[in-house]
């Protein structure tokens, strides 16, 4: 067996046991007892296929020389030297963002790591245009509509996770934009695309490909900037599914299965993962897929949940929490952007040890990530078993003596459950209002990220406790 | 406006207003006027309302306020008192007494029935069949450990062991679930059944033990109890035979609105109870869970087992019972005084004003159409807000469809496309639904570690890149270069970033087994 032949042969062998890797690890993760398990299966999974990658490299850079000559072509030293180079300095990166990032600024990384992805596929897609030599005449036009898909999906990703990037660092407007006839605009780009696609298949034009790159660069940007900052948890686990299904596209490109295999495994748990977090908004998929989804919110007269809010302090709060047996609380996106995770958990132990019993209820899509209370909660050391899911702890709210509303706004929003009028209505949230106190810690009276106003705020077992939600807890734990 | 707080009949105890919400109500800008001796049953002296700002008035005169608050429905001479236009708010049993509420139409007065409070969470706070029941559950129990010769706790004394008192109770609706929570803390074992399972963990929650009825039922789609099958009421009726000759006290709550009451316990459950045994039926009233209770009376039958019917379980705690009538009465009035300024106004357009008020201008306006309707603003088209109810997915038809369509795409394009492409689409088909199956069931916590490693996964595409790294070209050599350097941030950045978020979950676990927070509960 020559050199080139055995090198693929391992290779593909390699590539099913790494496949076979990586199915595990997705398997590991949805349980926490295995989940740490699944990780390293992953890292496994990619450490076999990188190294099998390597050798195929070096058997074909040989091959191709066809004899001891090889490493004196330039092109083949190069690349190998760009592959060092590239891989150090990615690994480098990557490594660094992992260790520094805060863990209320996951969002934003997971959004960044899922364009690098986007922009991969983009290049790869690019170099399979540019180099179409060895390809079987009857499957050319086969490889330009691969061509085209690839690079497709993969620059709708790249720009998609780049906005979600922005939105969820504050470095854009997390307001959804809406541009006349936007629906008209996304299946319009999508026509376009098949047009392209068909056109280039018959006529390949470097042209062509420049085109369909910035259509779906633009379609990305203009899909997720139609997406509410609300709805991002959602977005997120899209972008994740379409980074995967980017890979899958770049699979068929170079007849490589592990692509394929690996790329739908990620698609297809991240459409089910957005899936799962549609159903916890009472949202369409489909509307999610598309984007720019519930933006067509009835325009509502906009003063009937007004009315008078009471606000109160700290020490009160240290009052209320003091005489109370049962406590809830439920965290949103402002504690993480004011990093009250600590202070909070803190709250909890504190009130523990005097026999109080705390819990805290999670929406599902409080935050700006799936699960990404868990995560900050986790972080300040709350034992996960007082941390409980929205159905889990929503009948146990009536007979709650205080609940503290820290940083969430429309999961609380009873607009949901009793407004038909409302943009919300219908979906699922924790029911605070039933508890015989609610405490809100707030910064302003100001909507949420679904704009939509909040009549918890004026009900008569309401308090407000207005300003910084780090601040306000740390007060009351001076107090308690 | 001004509102009348009248005395109840003889055999009534409790009152419609405490001094303290006579406070509340004043402060919603209304004149209270109370008639003398209202409160008296209820240990609330005349002075009380008077220092609470109420003027203290003879019969005649608190009924002749803009608005009367009562307990109990009004009689045929007490409603000859009422003046034309005025609001009456009692228990008036809407249903069960067109007759009253015909009576009331024709006096011209507008009328609340209070235990018509629609059960959602916005009139939770008016709901007085909830906080009366919650009242009289706590009595059954009280009533029932007087009539019982022996202690609820277990004890072991000089004198001997005394074994604890065996408690059933059946239906863990507010009653049930007060009574529950009564008797385990006299320290009885208590057992509970009721037709919804779901209930079991709220037993459990105050110290009962969930008696399963473990036939299989038809789940009830809208979330109340349902009629039930032959095989289940056969296997319940055995439990209550079971625990009617092990249990000291039986406390049955089993209500049906608008129809008679189960029977739970038959004559034979009875007989087979030990002598000194304790039954509160507090269904007697609407025809009894027990063969042989009578409603309002106590009946000892031939073997000693004491059937108690009484049906003033609440007016037998007057003052409490009072206490939160009151405060509902208060939240009722809260919601239809808007302004505040001692004006009440009835909207027709809430559903909760529009459920309570059963007659209005001279005609009777019970019962109130159901909740969907009402909530359309009344107009003529009737067609406008159907907003948002949950969302439905696609019809079971349109769903198969598609599935059948998607196939016969993915078969079309296996036939007709040439040689790898089959292959790749049978792999990339099987790796789809790998996917669902692995993520199903996948635990919410664990998304965002989940998502960041799928994430490192999909750096996979960096094997691609690699691949092209090969080729002699050098545009393609360090386009890919780049696609390697963008794919390995991720790889090795989504691994590590995975890693170190699950080392906090873990370390939340061993938080929780070492911190000093469990030892305090001690």
């Amino acid at each position: 067996m020559s050199g080139a032949a055995l090198a693929g042969a391992v290779a593909g062998a390699a590539y099913i046991v790494a496949a076979l890797l990586f199915i595990l690890s997705l398997a590991g993760l949805s349980r926490h007892e295995r989940a740490r398990g699944g990780v390293v299966y992953g890292m496994i999974g990619m450490a076999i296929a990188l190294v099998a990658t390597v050798w195929l490299m070096i058997a074909d850079v040989t091959a191709r020389a066809s004899g001891t000559s090889a490493w004196a072509q330039p092109t083949a030293v190069l690349g190998l030297v760009l592959l060092v180079v590239a891989v150090v300095v990615g690994a480098a990166i990557g490594l660094w963002k992992a260790r520094t990032v805060q863990m209320t600024g996951m969002p934003e990384l997971i959004a960044l790591f899922h364009s690098f992805v986007g922009a991969a596929a983009v290049l790869v897609g690019w170099n399979g245009a540019l180099h179409t030599e060895g390809i079987a005449p009857d499957l050319i036009g086969i490889h330009h509509a691969e061509v085209f898909i690839g690079v497709f999906i993969g620059a709708v990703t790249l720009t998609g996770s780049i906005v979600a990037y922005l939105k969820l660092s504050a470095k854009m407007s997390s307001r959804p934009l809406t541009l006349p006839g936007k629906n008209a605009l996304n299946i319009g780009a999508l026509l376009v695309f098949v047009a392209l696609t068909v056109w280039y298949v018959i006529t390949p034009a470097l042209w062509l490909l420049i085109v369909v790159t910035l259509l779906a660069l633009a379609l990305g940007w203009h899909l997720v900037a139609s997406i509410g900052g609300a709805d991002m948890p959602v977005v997120i686990s899209m972008l994740n599914s379409y980074s995967g299904w980017a890979a899958a596209a770049a699979g068929f490109l170079l007849n490589n299965d592990l692509l394929i295999v690996t790329g739908a495994l990620v698609g297809s748990s991240g459409a089910y993962l957005s899936y799962i977090m549609c159903k916890a908004m009472n949202r369409s998929f489909l509307s999610v897929i598309a984007g720019g989804f519930g933006i067509e919110a009835p325009a509502k007269d906009g003063d009937e949940v007004q009315g008078e809010h009471r606000e109160t302090d700290a020490a009160a709060v240290a009052d209320l929490l003091g005489s109370a047996s049962t406590v809830v609380i439920t965290p949103g996106y402002g504690m993480a952007v004011a990093q009250a995770q600590y202070p909070v958990a803190d709250l909890a132990r504190r009130l523990r040890e005097r026999g109080v019993q705390v819990r805290f209820g999670i929406h599902p899509v409080a935050g700006r990530l799936p699960g990404h209370m868990n995560v900050l909660l986790a972080e300040a050391r709350v034992p996960y078993d007082i941390v409980l899911e929205m159905d889990e702890i929503n009948d146990d709210l009536a007979s709650t003596d205080v609940v503290l509303v820290i940083g969430a706004n429309d999961t609380v929003n009873p607009a949901a459950a009793e407004d038909p009028g409302s943009p919300i209505a219908g979906m699922p949230v924790l029911r605070v209002w039933e508890a015989a106190n609610v405490v809100v810690f707030k910064r302003s009276m100001a909507s949420g990220y679904a704009g939509v106003a909040n009549p918890l705020f004026f009900r008569e077992n309401t308090r407000m406790l207005f300003g910084d939600a780090k601040e306000r807890v740390q007060d009351i734990l001076a107090t308690l | 406006m001004r509102i009348g707080i009248v005395a109840e009949p003889e055999g009534e105890n409790r009152v419609a207003a405490t001094p303290a919400t006579v406070t509340k109500i004043r402060r919603l800008g209304y004149d209270v006027a109370v008639e003398r001796g209202a409160g008296a049953a209820s240990s609330f002296p005349d002075s009380a309302y008077g220092e609470a700002g109420a003027a203290l008035t003879d019969t005649a005169e608190a009924w002749s306020a803009d608005i009367v608050l009562k307990v109990t429905a009004p009689t045929t001479d007490e409603i000859a008192r009422l003046q034309p236009g005025t609001v009456l708010a009692a228990l008036l049993s809407p249903a069960l007494s067109p007759a009253l509420l015909t009576r009331l139409a024709e006096r011209g007065v507008t009328a609340l029935a209070l235990d018509a409070v629609p059960r959602i969470s916005r009139a939770q706070s008016m709901d007085v069949l909830s906080s009366m029941a919650n009242i009289a559950g706590y009595r059954a129990i009280v009533e029932a450990a007087h009539e019982f010769g022996r202690f609820f706790t277990g004890q072991v004394t000089a004198a001997g062991k005394v074994p604890p008192a065996k408690v059933l109770v059946a239906g863990a609706g507010v009653a049930g679930l007060a009574a529950i929570g009564a008797a385990s803390s006299l320290g009885a074992i208590v057992r509970a059944t009721d037709p919804r399972p779901e209930v079991a963990d709220q037993v459990a929650s105050i110290g009962g033990t969930y008696l399963p009825v473990d036939v299989e039922v038809e789940q009830s789609t809208d979330g109340y109890a349902k009629a039930t099958s032959e095989a289940y009421d056969k296997r319940a009726a055995e439990i209550y035979s079971e625990q009617a000759r092990d249990v000291d006290i039986i406390v049955t709550t089993a209500q049906i609105p608008g129809r008679a009451a189960p029977r739970l316990i038959t004559a034979a459950d009875v007989a087979r109870m030990k002598p000194g045994s304790v039954i509160v039926d507090m269904a007697a009233a609407s025809g009894g869970n027990v063969e042989g209770s009578v409603a309002g009376e106590r009946v000892v039958t031939d073997n000693g087992v004491i059937i108690l019917g009484y049906a003033d379980l609440a007016g037998r705690l007057p003052a409490q019972a009072s206490q939160l009538y009151g405060t509902n009465l208060v939240n009722l009035l809260t919601l239809l005084t808007p302004g505040k300024d001692g004006q009440l106004a009835i909207d027709d357009d809430d559903i909760v004003q529009r459920a309570v008020t059963v007659t209005r201008d001279g005609a009777v306006t019970w019962p109130p159409p159901p909740v969907q309707v009402s909530a359309a603003p009344p107009r003529p088209e009737q067609t406008a807000p159907t907003a948002a109810p949950p969302r439905r997915g696609l019809s079971r038809g349109s769903r198969i469809g598609l599935i059948v369509l998607g196939m016969a795409a993915l078969f079309a394009v296996c036939v007709f496309s040439p040689a790898p492409l089959p292959q790749h689409f049978l792999v990339l088909t099987l790796a789809v639904v790998v996917g669902f199956y692995v993520i199903g069931n996948v635990t919410h916590a664990l998304h965002t570690p989940l998502m960041s490693v799928t994430n490192a996964i999909s750096g996979i595409i960096i094997v691609g890149a690699m691949v092209q790294l090969t080729i002699p070209s050098i545009i393609v050599q360090v386009l890919a270069a780049a696609a390697v350097l963008l794919a390995s941030i991720n790889v090795f950045g989504g691994f590590a970033v995975t890693r170190r978020m699950l080392q906090m979950f873990v370390k939340a676990l061993s938080a929780d087994t070492s911190t000093p927070a469990k030892g305090s509960h001690r």
